[in-house]
């Protein structure tokens, strides 16, 4: 199945100059393999989203048809089919 | 100090972490400066590094972004373009169970190993390069030191902020952390020692313990390795035995509170400092800009203010913001958390001021590059 990640400007440069990315997910998967699979194709990209034990960033919200993923299952929330990720940074910084 | 200092430098680079990106700055006589940046906006720069042992001077830094996480990068054009590996160049193993927070020194090993470089990091813990800043690899010995359970954070986080690899054996490095104090390993880091003695912790009940002070920078001179400076959370030592035992060099200064220690770059037992007057009052004493140095390793010390503001001055400099170029006479730099930065082109004799309005500045590093 076919879902679609939305990228702020500012991570652009380490998607393949891409703001918006497709992947192709199983029909059961979860936020967490769909970060894995963008995880393959750009590794550097995983690392500004997640830390080296998988964890989401404490400042980077990313949400899941509209739902912010904390508010859900987190890295476990299902993607369903045609599903929009977007990656939005928290308000954070001085 | 003659007035020939300037030419003779030839062209001395100047790397500024601050608290919202990295700048840089060269100059043929440093006394005029041209800077670029911010390079990587909005990263927390605590740590870089100009790297001369190799055919063209490398400059690494230390970035940390609120949202996007900690990197290394490492430029070879002085910051005209940027590389960063796809892979996390500093991670933690699976089986620590941590995550890299922030690089907090990144410090060249020796002379005869120009492809090592040490990086101090938070948590508290050591990696080590092999290939000039790329790639680094994690230093177990210290992550499973008995007493890690008990290295606390400070009011700056848990780490590692100081590297000393000796400049000669290469098996022998000597860090520090806050809290935890100094360690040492004679055997390329797979022990390593406390190395406390005679350092007080005035905020534990036992004030000598063996472990656990809260030391915020050590120095040396490559010269004479065996001897230590160290400004510790209150308390200004030497060591002459590689870290053994230490013995107060405070007297002569204002306050032994304060965070940088440098050393001079040619002349071992020459030191820098730049006193706070204490924990609770972390203003410069007097409200007066004076860099401390002292020419007899601690058993004197001599206020610098020349061209330093010594009215109504009142932000901290921080314990790598500090730092010496390499050039026969050397200069001295120094950044402020209110973002002004100064610069000595006679080791501490005369300053100006040739940068302000800065983000707060974190590191300073400096050296002749041309």
């Amino acid at each position: 199945m076919a879902v679609t990640v939305l990228l702020p400007g500012v991570l652009r440069a380490d998607a393949g100059g891409f703001g918006h990315l497709s992947l192709d997910l199983p029909p059961d998967a979860t936020l967490r393999g769909a970060l894995d699979q963008l995880a393959a194709s750009y590794p550097r990209l995983d690392r500004r989203l997640r830390d080296e034990r998988g964890t989401l960033r404490r400042y980077v919200n990313l949400y899941v048809n509209g739902a912010e993923c904390r508010g859900l299952a987190g890295l476990d929330t299902p993607v369903p089919a045609g599903a929009e990720l977007h990656v939005i940074p928290s308000v954070a910084g001085g | 100090m003659t007035a020939q200092h300037g030419s003779a430098a030839g062209t001395v680079a100047l790397a500024i972490g601050t608290g919202k990106g990295l700048f840089l700055a060269t100059s043929g006589d440093r006394s005029h400066w041209e800077f670029t940046g911010p390079h990587f906006p909005m990263h927390a720069v605590y740590a870089t590094m100009i790297d001369t042992r190799g055919d063209r001077p490398r400059i690494l830094a230390g970035t940390a972004s609120q949202h996007w996480g900690p990197g290394v990068s490492v430029s070879d054009d002085l910051g005209a373009t940027w590389q960063e590996p796809a892979d996390a160049p500093i991670a933690f193993p699976d089986d620590t169970g941590a995550s890299l927070e922030q690089v907090w020194q990144l410090a060249p090993g020796p002379a005869n190993q120009p492809d090592v470089v040490y990086a101090g990091v938070q948590p508290s813990a050591l990696f080590r390069s092999d290939d000039g800043g790329r790639s680094f690899r994690f230093v177990r010995g210290l992550w499973d030191h008995p007493h890690r359970p008990e290295w606390t954070p400070g009011f700056g986080g848990k780490a590692v902020h100081t590297v000393l690899p000796h400049p000669r054996e290469a098996d022998r490095v000597v860090v520090a952390m806050s809290t935890g104090g100094v360690y040492r390993t004679t055997d390329g880091g797979a022990s390593w020692q406390a190395s406390n003695q005679g350092i007080r912790a005035k905020f534990l009940p036992d004030e000598y313990p063996e472990f656990g002070q809260c030391v915020h920078k050590v120095a040396r001179h490559p010269a004479r390795p065996d001897q230590l400076f160290a400004q510790n959370h209150h308390g200004v030592y030497r060591s002459d035995d590689g870290g053994a035992a230490w013995t107060s060099i405070a007297a002569g200064l204002p306050s032994d509170f304060g965070f940088a220690m440098v050393s001079h770059p040619h002349r071992p037992g020459v030191v820098y400092n730049f006193p706070i007057q204490a924990d609770e009052y972390r203003i410069p004493p007097d409200a007066a800009c004076r860099v401390y140095r002292s020419d007899d390793a601690g058993g004197s010390w001599t206020a610098l203010t020349e061209g330093l503001p010594q009215q109504r001055f009142y932000p901290t400099v921080l314990r790598d913001a500090m730092g010496v170029d390499d050039a026969p006479v050397p200069g001295v730099y120094f950044g402020t958390r209110s973002g002004e930065l100064f610069a000595s082109p006679d080791e501490g004799e005369h300053w100006q001021q040739i940068a302000a309005h800065l983000p707060d500045v974190l590191c300073v590093r400096a050296a002749v590059v041309g």
